[in-house]
Parts: structure tokens; sequence; C-alpha cells
């Protein structure tokens, strides 16, 4: 596995499978425990930068880092050093200065944690970067479908919405496609990226037309904001076309299942009902994403990252 | 491409078989007789038997199957489980990364059982080590013991095996390979 | 003043070997065995002789960013890069908006003395794209204006340009466009297209660049004016541009180094260094780029030479400000992308790089033949050697060069303004 975690496209099928089986086995030696702690990191320090809000993700990865005893460094960009003008740069080689062996890293700008990468010796792990990927959350997808579904091979996955602006679909379809499920998204064109003909999906314009081919259904955040720069009429047009209700829902087959990375914008892109239902995996992505980002972090500290 | 024996080391001229198959066997029948001795007619129901992965896991198998046919089944079958130790290892830094097994803990847990570890070899004894902190996390055992099938010396830790096949005194250069069907397709103790 | 230089042995145009004698400033002689007493001799068998080199598109930086580049350094990297000209554009701080910042970059330039620098001055007030700057008084200051251009910005008002173009006449002017319809390029990254899309970075599409050209073709030939475009970047562009030659337009076009050798799959990495606007485009641009300068679709190579301070690169790609340096490797990745194709030959490389941006600039001494008589503006170049380029070996005060690392063809071996040596042994000589 390489020393970093940028992109999904970092992970071949022997390493993804393997962080996913390995968060397995880390759900299943804590199952039932009442201390849900492991001494595995102890005396590495992991550091959380982050540029941009995102309290869900960052305490996702705090846990992770505080289950396996890593110490652990919250370091936010709004208050700190970075909001007073300092670069990029100047902070990796801080952080780089207090011997951090991992850095998880969100940035507003896509390809951020490429270019801390160049700057520091411990591993960086994209936690969201702009417009382009967040490979952890298609991890814990992967890994929800998994556990539902059985397998990922073959498994037919449609994902919708604005998959133009969205990290969490780059990262999906790279890593869903190397694990062998079939992609389909599902957006008004306005939404999707030139050039996406070279992308390993089927893409639709009909929602309708392909929910009873789904056996998984992941529904993008749509911000309201894409609306003002004219991506679509309006928010009641859009979830009219493209929002998962319990009508559209009556479609799927039996077993499929409604993915969202959250967080959601009820009545949206998706119904309440439906966020609500047995078939929704939202609470559930939330858990997986604790023993998937351990598995990674494991994965990446274990070894000798000098 | 053309085919590799598929037992490259069987075939090293430096290689020797302490133990074969049926030594091997003789000795899970002894080690079976003992733990049933030891625990008394007191504690053989609190009896849990854990496998440390990977050759611990058939072995701790093993015994209990001969543990239930010397007591007869009196006791009923003895719960068996494994408990991994990857992630408590102390070494990750210097060995790396490795893939994790399973850990099964048996139903009931552990809490006041008469717990035996088992695994294959015991050496410098930090894998023992980090078992009794992995158990630690788990329950809390009435007792702790250690079942091994070769002890090869070179302890780091001060850590003894209650149960021992055999005492192989071996120089650190050399490395002793424990062969089991249920994994490798053939029963055997080799040194090179 | 006087100065003699005779240069032995040296092939004009890559052709048959002769020797050069300078004499104030101008070709004195051109033959074989030429003796001159007291003339100091070069001996440059193996070299070939070009005239110097004339950039339509540099940024000097001064006055505002001097930390990044100053007239006097970039008049070196110029001098090194085989230009005896150079155009400054007009986005400095304060912008060269009236006669007297344009006068002031011209004298910062004759101060240094290794090129002439001819400023360009801006379109508009400020680059705001509202209001017409003084474009008659800096035509007629000293530093005799005649290419105009908002570069940075587009002169995307339609109306605005209409006008800009009808009033240059004047003065024979010439509006150089940088052609990017802005609403087409908010927030714009990287060329629009497969890689942006995985990337995650937004697309600057290659319509942008060829709505304007179109646009402003249209507008030209309607007003009967002249129109440049700076730094054509795409297929599309060279095939607008090729239309309005055969309807007739006075268009002419510049295309940098750097679209005649990168592509947008060096944006990959996300070094900003690899930023630039427009951006690099795809292989099938760079092959149209370059067929298109070699018939002639395309007059010049201009550099569009934009030193950035460190911080401005060193940095997240968002934030990242675009450019890169051009001046010191525009004659080797010239002599890769055009000569070693054999798109063009030594004399249609001068061409490109001296004869026709001359002309487009009204510099009347430079891009003038090698032959007596002529101003002696010369550039001499080993084509046979190879290096390794180094960001560290730059005479540019910045480092943003997207070459680093690379090995390129040809190296510049002396430069001669009016028959004075400002490069000698490839050393700049102030």
């Amino acid at each position: 596995m390489k020393r970093h975690l940028l992109s999904a496209a970092d992970l071949d099928l022997g390493d993804a499978t393997l962080i996913l089986d390995t968060a397995a086995q880390i759900d299943a030696a804590l199952a039932g425990r009442e201390v849900k702690k492991l001494p595995t990191l102890r005396g590495r320090t992991v550091v959380n930068l982050f540029f941009e809000d995102s309290t869900r993700t960052r305490i996702s990865f705090e846990l992770a880092a505080k289950r396996l005893s890593a110490d652990v460094i919250n370091f936010a960009a709004k208050g700190s050093s970075v909001s007073k003008g300092e670069s990029l740069k100047d902070t990796a080689l801080t952080l780089e200065a207090m011997g951090a062996d991992a850095i998880v890293c969100r940035h507003s700008a896509s390809g951020a944690p490429h270019r801390l990468a160049e700057w520091v010796q411990g591993s960086v792990i994209n936690a969201g970067d702009g417009t382009h990927e967040h490979p952890t959350q298609a991890l814990l997808d992967a890994y929800t479908i998994r556990r539902r579904l059985g397998r990922l091979d073959g498994v037919r996955v449609t994902i919708v919405g604005d998959v133009l602006h969205s990290r969490v679909a780059r990262s999906n379809v790279l890593l869903l496609d190397t694990l062998g499920a079939q992609i389909t998204l599902v957006a008004p064109p306005t939404l999707l990226p030139v050039g996406i003909g070279s992308w390993p999906v089927e893409v639709s314009y009909d929602l309708d037309a392909v929910l009873a081919k789904a056996d998984v259904v992941m529904m993008l955040r749509v911000q309201q904001e894409r609306m003002n720069a004219s991506y679509f009429p309006s928010a009641r047009e859009y979830s009219r076309r493209y929002g998962l209700d319990a009508r559209r829902m009556a479609v799927l087959p039996e077993d499929a299942i409604v993915m969202h990375p959250g967080p959601m914008n009820r009545g949206m892109e998706i119904a309440a009902e439906v966020a609500d239902s047995v078939r929704s995996t939202i609470v559930e992505q939330v858990s997986n994403g604790l023993s998937v980002r351990m598995a990674v972090l494991y994965l990446l500290l274990g070894g000798d990252s000098k | 491409m053309p085919a590799a024996p598929l037992h490259a080391e069987s075939v090293d001229p430096r290689a020797r078989t302490v133990l074969d198959s049926s030594a091997i066997g003789r000795i899970i029948d002894r080690i079976a007789h003992e733990i049933i001795e030891r625990a008394g007619d007191e504690h053989l129901p609190e009896l849990t038997l854990l496998g440390i992965p990977t050759r611990g896991g058939p072995l701790a198998d093993r015994l209990a199957q001969r543990i239930a046919v010397f007591t007869e089944g009196g006791t009923g079958l003895v719960p068996v489980g494994t408990v991994d130790i990857t992630l408590y290892r102390d070494d990750l830094r210097s060995r790396g990364v490795r893939p994790l097994s399973a850990t099964r803990i048996p139903d009931g847990g552990i809490d006041g059982r008469h717990v035996v570890l088992v695994d294959d070899v015991l050496y410098s004894g930090r894998t023992v080590r980090a078992a009794l902190d992995a158990l630690r996390e788990v329950g809390r055992p009435r007792v702790v013991q250690l079942a091994v099938l070769i002890d090869r010396g070179h302890r780091e830790l001060p850590i003894r095996a209650d149960y021992v096949g055999k005492n192989l005194p071996t120089s650190a250069r050399e490395q002793v390979r424990v062969r089991l069907t249920e994994i490798d397709g053939t029963d055997e103790v080799v040194v090179r | 003043m006087t100065s003699l230089w005779l240069i032995r042995g040296v092939r004009p145009y890559g052709e048959d070997p002769v020797d050069l004698l300078l004499r104030d400033g101008a070709i004195a002689e051109v033959g074989v065995g030429l003796v001159a007493k007291d003339a100091e001799v070069l001996d440059a068998g193996g070299l070939i002789a070009l005239p110097g080199l004339v950039d339509l598109h540099t940024h000097l930086r001064e006055p505002g960013r001097e930390d990044a580049e100053t007239v006097q350094t970039g008049s070196r990297a110029a001098a090194l890069g085989g230009f005896t000209a150079v155009h400054a554009m007009a986005n400095t701080d304060p912008v060269a908006d009236t006669a007297g910042v344009v006068e002031q970059v011209w004298r910062l330039g004759r101060e240094a003395g290794l090129v002439d620098v001819a400023p360009v001055g801006a379109v508009t007030v400020g680059l705001a794209g509202t209001q017409l700057a003084e474009l008659g008084a800096m035509a007629d200051s000293p530093a005799r204006v005649r290419v105009f251009s908002d570069d940075g910005f587009c002169v995307a008002d339609p109306a605005l340009m209409r006008r800009a173009l009808e009033y240059v006449k004047a003065f024979d002017g010439v509006i150089a466009q940088h052609a990017e319809e802005p609403r087409l390029t908010q927030g714009a990254q990287m060329h629009e297209g497969v890689l942006s899309a995985r990337l995650g970075l937004a697309g600057w599409p290659s319509v942008a660049e060829e709505a304007i050209i179109a646009r402003d073709v249209l507008l030209a030939a309607h007003v009967g004016s002249r129109l440049h475009v700076c730094h054509v970047s795409t297929r599309g562009s060279v095939d607008i541009v090729a239309r309005a030659k055969a309807d007739g337009v006075a268009v002419t076009c510049e295309v940098t180094p750097h679209h005649l050798l990168l592509t947008d799959e060096y944006v990959t990495g996300y070094d900003p260094l690899f930023k630039v606007n427009p951006p690099l485009r795809t292989a099938d641009d760079v092959d149209a780029l370059r067929a298109g300068l070699a018939d002639g679709t395309i007059d010049a190579i201009a550099t569009d030479h934009a030193p950035h301070a460190m911080e401005d690169k060193e940095c997240e790609w968002a934030m990242a400000r675009p450019g890169m340096l051009g001046l010191e490797q525009a004659l080797s990745v010239a002599v890769e992308a055009m000569i070693e194709t054999g798109l063009l030959d030594w004399r249609g490389l001068a061409d490109r790089m001296s004869v026709r941006p001359a002309r487009i600039g009204q510099l009347d001494g430079h891009g003038q033949p090698l032959e007596v008589g002529r101003p002696a503006n010369l550039v001499l170049v080993d084509p046979d050697v190879r290096r390794v380029v180094s960001s560290a070996d730059l005479a540019s005060r910045a480092r943003n060069t997207p070459y680093a690392q690379r090995e390129l063809p040809a190296r510049v071996v002396a430069t001669f303004l009016r028959g004075r040596p400002t490069v000698l042994d490839g050393k700049a000589q102030r």
C-alpha cells in the first residue's frame, strides 16, 4: 500500500480489500466490549488538519485515532496561525517538526493534500479536498454495501445528484469500479462534468428509468446555492426530477439499500420517510466510518513510516 | 511459467524434522490430559480454550476435541475461540503491518473462566504478553494458563508456559516452522 | 562609441558558414575569410546566427512586484534567452495605463541596457474593462507605445473592444486581446476536459477563448482594424484565425512556448508551476498549435514570461497565481517543438520569433535580415548541445519555470544588441 491515501485511485483491489477486511476484523474484535480501545498506535501522533469545517469527519477521524491509542492533535484553520496568513507549506513544516506520523487533511482546495504530501515525511490522509476526492468516505460506503449485501463484485450502484462538485462521487466511482461494482450516475446534465465519457460508468438523466435495476442508491447532497448559478431552475424542480421519495423507493428491488454521505437536505434530494426507512444505511455509514478509518490509520501507520 | 515446487523449504538440506505427525498427535493427547488433570473436576466445566492465530487456532480446536474424548463428553463441549493479538503488538514499528486475523470469543465470554491460551511456538514471550493485554480488554478470567507446542527458549519477558509439548533448544538464527494439516496440508515441525 | 566584432564561421539561419563584421551597431560586412584590424574576434564555428529574438509578451513586474522580477533581471533573462527586444505587459502596479508609467518602464529598460524594452499600454483604465485608457498619450510618449493590451483580463465588453480597435487606428496601434470570456471561466483552474473532471478542478473551456476570438475577428473586420490575439491555446482558435486570415481580416496571433510543449497531463500532481492562463491544453491542441505555427496561421512565439514570487506558487493549486517563466527557455522549447520535429527550419523559426513579432510590435530596428547594413541585433545559437534546466541557475528573480529538471536542446551562446554583446559565452554582460 502507498504511504499516503490521497485518492481512491491509490488503492488497487488488494489494498481496498485489505482495508475492508481489516475494518471487519476490528469491528469483530471490538464487538460487545465495554472498553473500545486498542493500544496499537500508542506513541504515534495523528494531526487532524482541517482547513474547512467538517465536524462529523473530524470527530470520526479523532475517535478512530483515539481508539487506536494514538495522540491526536486537532489543528483547525480557524483561529490558528493559518487564518493569520500562514501558508500551507509553513503549516506542513511546523507539523513535521512536531513529529506528526499522520496528517488527516481537509481542505477546500482540490489537490491540497497532494501538496502537503510533498512536504512531510508522515502519511497524509485526504479527508476531503475541494471538489476532488474523499477516499475514506468511499471506503466506508463500500464497507457498508458489503456488510448489507454481502458482496461488491457485480453490485449495481446508482449515484444521484451533483456529481460535478462531489468529491464523494469521484472517490466512489474510482473505488467501486476497482471493487467490481457497476456504477450508474444520474444527474441533470449541468451537474455532470465534461469528460465524464471517460469514466467507467453509465450515465442517465432519468432517475425513474434506472431505479428498478439498482441494488444501491446513493444520494448526493445538493447545495441550494447551485440553483443561483443556474445549474437547475429551482429546488422544487430538482426535487421532483432527482429527489428520492417514497414513491420512487417503492420501485427499488426488494433488498436495495439507500445511502447518503450526510449531511442531508431532507425534502430536497431525499424525503424524510426514505431517510428514516429500514432501507436507509445512513446511521450505519457513520459507525462504519469509524471502523474503516481505524483500519486506514492502522495500515498506514502500523509499519515503519520512515 | 514453470511450476515452482510446492514446498521448497522441505527440500532444504539444512532442514530437519523434529516432530512428525504422530509425535504431534501424542503431544496433543498428553497436553489434553494435563489440562484435565490440572483443572480438576471442580474447574473443568469452566474451561475455555483460546487459540492465538494463526496456528494456535487449530491447535486449540484439536485440544478441545481430545479433552471431550478423554472426559467422554462428561463436561460437554469445551468452548473454543481465538484471540488475535496483532493490534496489541509492540513491534509494529520494526516489524510492520500484518493482516488481522479473526477474534472469536465464545458465547458467554471469559469472565470467571479457566482460560488456556494456545500457541504453536513460545519464543520471546511478546506474543503472549500481547495476548494477555488483549484478554484484559475482553473480560476477567479466573485463571489464565498457557499451552504451547514448542518452547524454543530465548525469552525476553518473564513468561513461562504451563503446558509444553517439546522443549527445543535453538539458536536465534534458526527458524522453527510448525505446519498443521488444517493450514499447511501436513503435520510437522521443522528447524532450519 | 565604437565597437567592432568579427564573428567567424557562423551559419546564418543554419545555412553555409560565413564571417560577420559588426561595426557601429550594424552589420558591416558578410563574407568568407574577413579580416578586420582591432576587431574583437568570436570564433563561432558550428553556431547558428539568427536575428535577435523579439518577444511580444513579457511580464517584467516592475513597478509593483519587484520581488518577483525587475526590468533589470527580466532584461537579463531576455538577453540570455537570445532576445534583443521585449514587450513589457501593462499589468503592473500601478497599471501601465498612463504615459507616465509606460515612460518609466521604457527608461528602466534603457538603463538596464540589455534588450529594448517596449512597454505595452493598458487598453482600459486600471485594466478594469470599463473606460479607455489614454491610448494616444501613451503612443505619443517617448515610449512610443503601439501595442495595447489588458492582458490578464479580457476586454470582454464588445462595445468597448470595438471602440479600442477603432481608436488605435489613428496612430497605427494594435489591440492585443487576452481572449477569455469571463462568464465562462469563473473560478476556472485548468483546461476543462477529462482531467479537470478527474482532478476536481473547475474547468476553463476552450470555447471561452474561441468565442472571444470569433467575436473579435468579426469586430476587426467590421471596423477595418488590426487585431492581435495573445497566447492562442486551442485547435479551435487556430481554425478561427485561419478562416479570418483567409477572409482577409488583419488578424495576427501568438502562441507561447509552453503551449507548444506541455499538456494538461502536467496538472495531475497539482503542482502550481503548471498553472497558467490560458491553461495547458490537450495533446491534440498542441499538435494544432504546432501546425498553425508552421503554416503561418500563428505569426509568432511569444513567451508570456510571468515571474511569480515563491509564495505564490508553493501553495494550493487554487490559491496559486497563474503563469510561468519563459524567456530563458523559449528558444530551446521552440527548437524541440518545431525544429526537431521538422515543422520549421531555422529561417522559419527566425520569422516566428523575430521578423513577425517585430513587425506586429512595429519595432523597426528588430527582426531584420542578417544582411549588410542592417542593425546588428542577433543571437548565436549552439544547436547541438542539450542541457538540463536548473531553476537555481535562472537569471530571473523568480523560480517558476515549468522546465526544471527537463532536458532541452540548444543553447544561446551570444546575443548582440546593436553590435554590442549582451551575452557572451552564455553569460550576461551586465
